[in-house]
């Protein structure tokens, strides 16, 4: 059994995330999204790979999306509409609640703005998001006979999750992109401690490792409270959801602390309308907002108003969110195209921008103009800031959930080539797991666990269970260890499933009769002395115990002494048959009439040794 | 398996408790309080100054008729309440539970005395809903009771001194049947109320799980809540262990206004079902005629189809909107409506219901909402799409809200009040009004209040739960000219549908209380077998898997060296040694230490067959082994022992019968050969 892993998207890159993994024949498809840097065919993955002939329902079982990103969703609508699959697909509440504002938003950019001819219509996303069936956390659900799934928080935009699936004894992790620490809106993930084969692990930042967010947050408050104290206007594009709340309810607070009256607006009414679902998923949110919100739901900000068209040219300063975020079309570049030639100025640009964007330009570098899509060039002569507070996880966080869960393997996705190879050397070289870094288009095969299943008796069981404890005195103190080992015989029969029994039951199971094999001896013992029968069987065991290695319990009664399976007794017979060679004529010599089983021949045999050098 | 019914309960409000004994688990199912018996005490006085006195002075002789006439509220105890816990649990030592499972807010509410027990160490599991909806019923209790604190003044006796006068031969015996139970017995089942502290330790105690979440105790079993559909919250359980699986039906609703329907599906083909359906006895209404021998053949589909009919979910909204009709006619004649019900996901309905039929009609009536927890229950409702009925998730896709009541909140047409002495409730308050106050007991909170304000009213309406006109409930407050309106809304699965609920999930042993055996003829179920357990008495049930099931890894699987048998073909044997583990509810072996020695070349130790002597001497002969053969007849003179006397390489014997073969010699290399010369004849392992 093995477990395939074709990576449609996001290999080596960032951007239309879409996994394949095919466990044990089972196809699952781990997010179906567009790449925002992408104007031609290559926005979206290449889903021929799967199917040529475009069955899709009979290839993949089902389709999981973990968040309600562009990247992780845009091709949603696109692949169940367009290229016609019907088969189930999860996402959790929020994911179903805030796709279609991001999709719609989306496309209205693409279609009204940027004059692009129609990938997917309103009605292809409200009949796709009707296909959508809602995941809770930790809730298990079995998508069909075989496969299994489960979401755990991944705390990088509100609902977004890790995917857990199963089929048979193999199962897998997807972790879509997921953020180790604490923010103020979200928690950070979580999930349990689980045995599996494959982990496909999101890098955006492989190879940075972020100190404390506080001097980050400091820095980025006063940045814009700079900017409105000298009379400028603070624009910050982010998307309507994730980044903008955080950054909000920051500002919101600093605004109450330092009592500062300067708006802050928000671009559409899509943020706002964002914060309604926000209030009702607070069971989504950090701990420290769920604490608060029964007095005061903190997505109520106090200081955000709405911002009118007109506003842009308005004097005096303010703060503006607009969307969408990367500033890579529709109404955020607009402002900036406005708001950009000013020295007074400020653009804060939050998280990550993909390479082609507005956004990622001002990132590279200090450039003093810029070509926006159309052709226009736009002076930069307002201050740009970079956020860097980013709902991904950095790669510390990467490395302690890998170590965390110690899965089998690793693939990388979602990240850049080379930090990705770097952080695939330190998996590799620190953690001792297989770690694989496929481009797009690129199967990865990695072997699955299997268990083999067989029915075992209750005798078995019974001995299984009983604990074998060892006590051995180590310099110091006592030491107890539970040696126990389940050691059973394993029986099949032609066309019927195994059994696992215990020894003595085997010839049961097989309808035959136990012949027993032993061995026998009586064995001459020399009498030291003038003692007893009773003190030469004490005697005796004194001698075994310090020769024998393999001798630690030696009971003694009367005239009998008992090693394991080995019985020896003094015997009084004249001639026994066990007796050879030697004549009893000797009266100093007594007789040990000797028997013990096969499992114990060495014992036996070292015994028998050691009482013949004594005489 | 062990089942020990140790409550039937009461209703919506008072759950059935079980104790489960399970692979050696010992299992809870829930812990209620008996809120009902509240009604022996005797509501706080409005108006301390003349009510309380003007009563007193009835001479003895007028006491004793009181026997053959009705009671007179003066019967009822006037003391701070005590609680009435379930009797049984109490045998059972705390210590000694391993798990509780609780299936809805009401079952949460005995909880806190179980928990105050020093001992107390089983892990406890609910859902996270019922763990916050549980959690606000007990600190809405614990503030309703300080009243009572507050005007009886501190009593630290751990002696209920309440019961002293209680068993005089004229108190009546209805009251006595409350208090000290049928058999008397019950007056160890009163407890003094908890604290909030103690509320706080137990919720702190708890491990909340979403419903279908899979939750593994001690790595042997696997549980997991389903929903319900009784309330938000509430659900079922499916347990699986190594031995089989279990599932607890307790009262469900298959389609829902407000919590997620009953999760049937996830409940199909277990071994043992312990059904617990007891509300369904309430309303008798199944005739001789019902049919249910012809469902045995339709196919899963349309059985669950004919269980999720909308029916009786149509009937509830009737139900709700003649409440509501009720309400805005009394407020029509200018009289306040009193409602009392607390079952949040009816008052959740009803609230919606009530304001927006105010908000059509022409009527301007003030909805107030009086609990100590209703702001903080109200919001919360609001947060927890995850757990209601699939109309109200949809209200979350479309941006709205789950339920109305946020909208009239805002809008100020529901007040909320956390008492009825708060501050600003005086300056808000007008009549006629619609209020919803707790308790259902009519024994705590603002409702007793509230009531003894408008039962002289004839205009106003009082609307009551189920049952609780009927016992002492009304009593304090006659003579009443209220109008009422009592409310019984479904709490159960009904007993027609029982028959295709069980033929759908099928399980392999259904575990029934006796009185809905006696009430419904299961026999002609596809099912197995129909056991019937009764309140106080422990049924046990067999093992169902007949051997439990081992997973070898398959990398210990393909070390093992297998041996082919010379008498029986078919077969194949090896040993098998390995680390036997116990996790996710399946029995294990993994690679062990010991493996890499046992897969070689192992001696044999197990032998079967018997042995020719000849034979054996043959292939002696060819390892260069010589000796003579003597046959010895036993007494019977039947073919005994033989025994072959080895001569060369040197002397040694060998014993041989049907039973056994023993090596006499003190040569090992002697006995290695003639051992090996054994293991070339016999099979064995």
């Amino acid at each position: 059994m093995a477990i395939d892993c074709l990576v449609l998207g996001a290999g080596q890159e960032i951007g239309k995330s879409c996994v394949v993994v095919t466990i044990n024949g089972k196809k699952i498809m781990f997010d179906c999204g567009m790449h925002m840097g992408c104007d031609d065919h290559n926005r979206y993955p290449d889903f021929s790979i799967l199917s040529k002939s475009g069955d899709f329902d009979n290839t993949i079982s089902c389709l999981i999306i973990t968040h309600f990103h562009m990247d992780h969703v845009g091709a949603l609508p696109y692949f169940t509409e367009v290229c016609g699959y019907n088969g189930p697909v999860y996402m959790s509440y929020p994911t179903k609640a805030l796709s279609p504002l991001m999709l719609e938003d989306y496309r209205r950019i693409m279609v009204d703005r940027r004059g692009e001819e129609e990938l997917f219509t309103s009605a292809h996303i409200a009949s796709c998001m009707n296909k959508v069936i809602p995941l809770d956390l930790k809730q298990t659900i079995q998508v069909d006979e075989d496969l299994q799934i489960r979401a755990y928080y991944a705390g990088h935009v509100l609902g977004a999750v890790m995917v857990y699936a199963k089929v048979g004894d193999a199962a897998i992790v997807y972790t879509g992109d997921y953020n180790m620490t604490t923010d103020r809106h979200l928690g950070a993930a979580k999930i349990d401690r689980l045995q599996l084969d494959l982990l496909i692990s999101e890098s955006t930042y492989a190879t940075t490792t972020r100190g404390s967010k506080y001097p980050r947050e400091r820095e980025f408050l006063q940045a814009v409270h700079k900017c409105v104290a000298g009379g400028g206007k603070a624009l910050i594009p982010s998307f309507a959801l994730g980044r903008a709340q955080e950054l909000c309810m920051l500002l919101d607070d600093y605004w109450e602390r330092m009592n500062i009256k300067v708006p802050i607006y928000f671009s559409s009414g899509l943020t706002i309308q964002a914060n309604m679902y926000y209030k009702m998923l607070i069971s989504w949110t950090s701990q420290n907002v769920k604490e608060k919100h029964v007095t005061h739901n903190p997505f109520d900000f106090k200081n955000v108003k709405d911002f009118y068209r007109s506003l842009i040219h308005a004097p005096g300063p303010c703060v503006l969110f607009a969307t969408p975020g990367m500033l890579c079309a529709g109404f955020s570049l607009e402002v900036f195209k406005h708001w950009a030639p000013s020295p007074l100025n400020l653009v804060a640009l939050p998280g990550y921008s993909v390479a082609g964007t507005v956004g990622h330009k001002l990132m590279s570098g200090k450039p003093t103009t810029v070509d926006l899509y159309n052709g226009t060039k736009v002076d930069v002569r307002c201050k740009i800031h970079q956020v860097a507070f980013s709902p991904h996880t950095d790669a510390k966080g990467i490395m302690d959930l890998t170590k965390f869960l110690s899965p089998k393997n690793i693939v990388l996705v979602h990240g850049e080539k080379p930090s990705m190879m770097s952080l695939k050397d330190k998996i590799t070289s620190e953690l001792g797991i297989p770690c694989f870094v496929p481009a797009n288009g690129e199967t990865v095969s990695v072997a699955s666990t299997t268990f083999v299943k067989a029915n075992a008796s209750d005798m078995f069981l019974k001995i299984c269970s009983n604990p074998n404890f060892r006590f051995s005195n180590s310099s110091t103190q006592l030491r107890v260890t539970d040696q126990r080992t389940a050691d059973g015989v394993l029986v099949i029969e032609k066309s019927k499933k195994a059994k696992i029994v215990h020894q003595d039951e085997v010839s049961e199971v097989l309808h035959e009769k136990d012949h027993v094999v032993s061995l026998a001896y009586c064995c001459p013992v020399k009498v030291k002395g003038e003692s007893d029968d009773v003190g030469l069987i004490k005697q005796l065991s004194e001698k075994i115990s310090e020769t024998v290695s393999c001798a630690d319990e030696i009971h003694e009664s009367e005239t009998c002494l008992q090693v394991g399976s080995f019985k020896g007794s003094l015997c009084l017979k004249e001639e026994c048959v066990h007796r050879r060679g030697i004549s009893s004529s000797c009266s100093e010599v007594k007789f040990l009439c000797c028997n013990w089983s096969v499992a114990d021949l060495e014992l036996g045999w070292g015994i028998i040794n050691a009482m013949k050098q004594n005489l | 398996m062990e089942l020990t019914c140790l409550s039937k309960g009461d209703g919506f409000h008072y759950p059935p408790c079980h104790m489960l004994n399970l692979s050696g688990f010992r299992i809870l199912i829930d812990c209620p309080l008996d809120l009902l018996a509240l009604t022996i005490f005797s509501p706080l006085p409005c108006d301390v100054g003349i009510e309380a006195y003007g009563q007193n002075d009835q001479n003895p002789i007028q006491k004793k008729q009181k026997l053959e006439r009705q009671m007179t509220p003066d019967d009822l105890v006037c003391a701070e309440p005590w609680y009435k816990t379930v009797k049984a649990l109490h045998l059972w030592e705390a210590s000694l539970i391993d798990i509780v499972l609780i299936s809805n807010p009401m079952g949460l509410l005995g909880l806190p005395f179980l928990t105050q027990h020093p001992r107390f160490c089983a892990k406890i599991y609910m859902t996270e809903a019922t763990a916050k909806i549980g959690q606000l019923m007990m600190e809405d209790l614990v503030s309703m009771h300080m009243e009572f604190k507050r005007f009886h003044g501190p009593e630290d006796s751990s002696f209920p001194c309440w019961t002293k006068n209680l068993d005089g031969e004229e108190v009546p015996g209805v009251l006595k049947n409350l208090v000290f139970g049928e058999n008397g017995d019950d007056l160890g089942s009163w407890m003094r109320l908890y604290s909030l502290d103690d509320v706080k330790s137990c919720m702190k105690k708890v491990q909340a799980v979403k419903f279908s979440e899979e939750v593994c105790y001690n790595g042997t079993l696997i549980i997991k809540a389903l929903s319900s559909g009784l309330d938000i919250g509430a659900c079922n359980w499916l347990i699986n262990g190594p031995n089989g699986s279990l599932s607890y039906v307790s009262d469900s609703i298959f389609v829902s206004h407000h919590s997620k329907f009953f999760d049937f599906h996830g409940l199909k083909g277990t071994d043992v079902m312990i059904y617990s359906g007891f509300s369904c006895l309430q309303t008798a209404e199944m005739t001789e005629n019902d049919c249910i021998s012809t469902m045995s053949d339709k196919k899963d589909e349309r059985l669950a189809a004919s269980l999720l009919d909308n029916e009786e979910s149509l009937g509830e909204l009737e139900k709700l909107a003649f409440v509501c009709s009720c309400a805005a006619e009394s407020a029509d004649a200018g009289g306040s409506t009193l409602i009392t019900i607390t079952r949040v996901g009816i008052v959740l309905q009803l609230l919606e219901l009530m304001s927006d039929s105010i908000e059509s009609s022409s009527l301007k009536v003030p909805i107030f909402v009086i609990s100590s927890v209703a702001e903080e229950l109200l919001a919360y409702t609001n947060t927890i799409p995850e757990w209601l009925c699939e109309q109200r998730q949809e209200k979350l896709i479309s941006g709205e809200p789950s339920f109305g009541h946020l909208k009239f909140i805002k809008d100020k047409k529901i007040h909320l009040f956390p008492a009825i002495h708060s501050p600003n409730l005086i300056t808000s308050w007008q009549e006629p009004c619609i209020v919803f106050a707790p308790h259902w007991s009519l024994r705590l909170g603002p409702s007793v209040q509230l009531l003894q304000r408008w039962r002289g009213d004839p205009r106003s309406l009082l609307v009551l739960e189920d049952g609780i006109s009927s016992g002492l409930g009304l009593l304090p407050f006659r003579p009443i000219s209220m109008k009422i309106l009592q409310c019984s809304f479904l709490s159960g699965i009904r007993l027609q549908k029982l028959p295709t609920l069980l033929s759908l999930l099928q399980p392999k042993i259904v575990l029934v209380p006796d009185v809905i055996n006696q009430r419904i003829n299961l026999s002609t179920m596809k099912t197995k077998s129909i056991l019937s357990y009764s309140e106080n008495k422990t049924l046990s049930v067999g093992r169902i898997a007949e051997n439990a099931d081992v997973e070898i890894m398959a990398e210990l699987a393909t070390k093992l060296s297998w041996k082919k048998l010379r008498q029986r073909e078919n077969f194949g044997v090896a040993r098998l040694k390995g680390d036997f583990v116990m996790e996710n509810g399946k029995q294990r072996l993994v690679s062990g230490l010991d493996q890499e020695e046992s897969s070689g070349k192992a001696r044999t130790l197990r032998h079967w067959g018997s042995v020719a002597p000849e034979t054996l001497l043959e292939s002696l002969v060819k390892m260069s082994v010589t000796g003579s053969i003597e046959h010895r007849r036993d007494e019977n003179g039947a073919e005994g022992k033989s025994i072959i006397y080895i001569t060369d390489p040197s002397g040694g014997m060998i014993e041989t019968s049907e039973m056994g073969t023993t090596i006499i010699t003190d040569d090992e290399t002697l006995a290695s050969k003639i051992f090996q010369a054994i293991d070339g004849i016999l099979d064995g392992i």
